[in-house]
């Protein structure tokens, strides 16, 4: 004989909210049941079929003017306040190092450079939802990113240096849409590529660098882009990915 | 440094959105309530208290600007929990021929999708929900228990009856 069970716990098992004790107990009852088990995988095959026909909800691109709002500008210094401290030195370290280069008279995208550090800092520690789009739809998500920009993009591929790609997303920029490409190594590192359109004429640069409290970021504007690669992994690695991005981009043209 | 709930908003977008999209049917509708719930969100930040969990207040706030939209729209005379449920005609059995998850939700009463999408799409606890939707735990029970049902009749091709209690 099985002890009895209440149908809350039919629904908690289908709904996976019970402990492992519970779970056998409502198991024993299921078995001895077939009505009550017809109806738990009824229960079951429901769930599969809301996430079936809802979770691409999931990977639709942000509109704009929500991303936006949630990150609009009265809010946006308790908002960079509120992320992790060692964060706040890299962003700050980063600002007085551009501000450095532009009293030799450098032109350094101060903004451009500080708004990838912050991207990276935001989205690479996500677990669940690193991208929008991922790499399982790269054509869509490199057609999405490219439409948004204006412009032909692609995403380097660095295989051969153990990094695939996670996915990317679009985000708000101070220039307009920005492209966020996201890869990831097997030891789960993450590196993002942040593209953004620069203004017709901007003047191009070579390939920059700089370090912060472990946060590499190497950045060069070319053809009409601002790139900006950025990782907290070694050094060498980060310089071997960043020339295989320099390399792949600048003889595919426009990104 | 009090970190307030914009820092993490923007990742609860992404599931504010499909439960959104489930309840209202509509993706503009979706996006409308999901704005208007950010922008709650962020005159209320005050009232939330740091280290609670921000995903259940944000769909606390989408459940009040939700019944609200509600109310607003139906005749004042009729309550949310006894909305009427919708006959089941010989065109719309076609349409549940082709497992129209949407359309099957569509025809549940408000306050069962609620509990419906709650539990089964956005996988919160039963005393979660309840906490979200400011109800006890129990009537979350029974409104799960008769959205199973009706789906379950909905999805199968059979007419929406009175519920029989599953024993």
């Amino acid at each position: 004989m099985t002890e009895r069970v209440h149908e809350d716990e039919l629904h908690a098992y289908a709904d996976g909210q019970l402990d492992e004790t519970r779970r056998l107990a409502v198991e024993a009852w299921l078995a001895a049941n077939p009505a009550d088990a017809v109806c738990v995988r009824d229960w079951v095959q429901q769930n599969r079929i809301l996430h079936a026909a809802f979770d691409p909800v999931l990977n639709e691109p942000l509109p704009v003017a929500l991303a936006r709002l949630a990150q609009r500008e009265p809010s946006r210094t308790s908002w960079r306040v509120g992320l992790a401290a060692a964060f706040a030195i890299v962003a700050s370290g980063l600002l007085g190092y551009a501000a450095g280069l532009r009293s030799e008279g450098e032109t350094v995208p101060v903004r451009f450079v500080q708004d990838a550090a912050i991207a990276h800092a935001v989205f690479s520690p996500e677990i669940r939802h690193p991208v929008e789009v991922d790499a399982s739809q790269s054509a869509h998500l490199v057609g999405w990113l490219s439409k948004r920009l204006g412009a032909p993009l692609h995403a380097p591929d660095f295989g051969m240096l153990g990094f695939e790609l996670l996915g990317g997303r679009l985000l708000p920029g101070e220039t307009g849409p920005v492209a966020l490409f996201m890869y990831q190594d097997a030891a789960q590192q993450r590196v993002t590529l942040y593209v953004r359109r620069d203004a017709p004429g901007s003047r191009e640069t070579a390939f920059r660098h700089i370090h912060e409290n472990g946060l590499e970021v190497f950045y060069w504007i070319d053809q009409g882009f601002g790139y900006a690669l950025s990782g907290a992994v070694e050094p060498a690695r980060m310089r071997a990915l960043a020339d295989a991005a320099y390399g792949q981009l600048v003889r595919g043209g426009a990104g | 440094m009090r970190p307030g709930p914009e820092s993490d908003l923007i990742d609860h977008l992404p599931r504010l959105r499909r439960y959104a999209r489930a309840l209202t049917g509509d993706a503009a509708r979706a996006d409308d309530l999901v704005q208007d719930t950010v922008e709650r969100a962020l005159v209320k930040r005050a009232l939330w208290r740091p280290g609670s969990d921000l995903r259940a207040w944000l769909f606390t706030v989408m459940h009040n600007l939700f019944v609200n939209q509600m109310r607003a729209s139906r005749p004042p005379d009729t309550p949310l929990d006894e909305a009427p449920d919708m006959p089941v005609s010989g065109g719309q059995m076609d349409a549940l021929a082709t497992r129209d998850v949407h359309a099957a939700l569509m025809r549940l009463p408000e306050t069962q999708r609620e509990v419906m999408l709650l539990v089964g799409l956005e996988q919160f606890g039963y005393a979660e929900a309840a906490h979200v939707l400011g109800v006890p735990v129990g009537t979350v029970m029974s409104r799960l228990a008769r959205a199973r049902e009706q789906l379950r009749r909905d999805l199968a091709g059979e007419p929406a009856v009175p519920l029989k209690v599953v024993k």
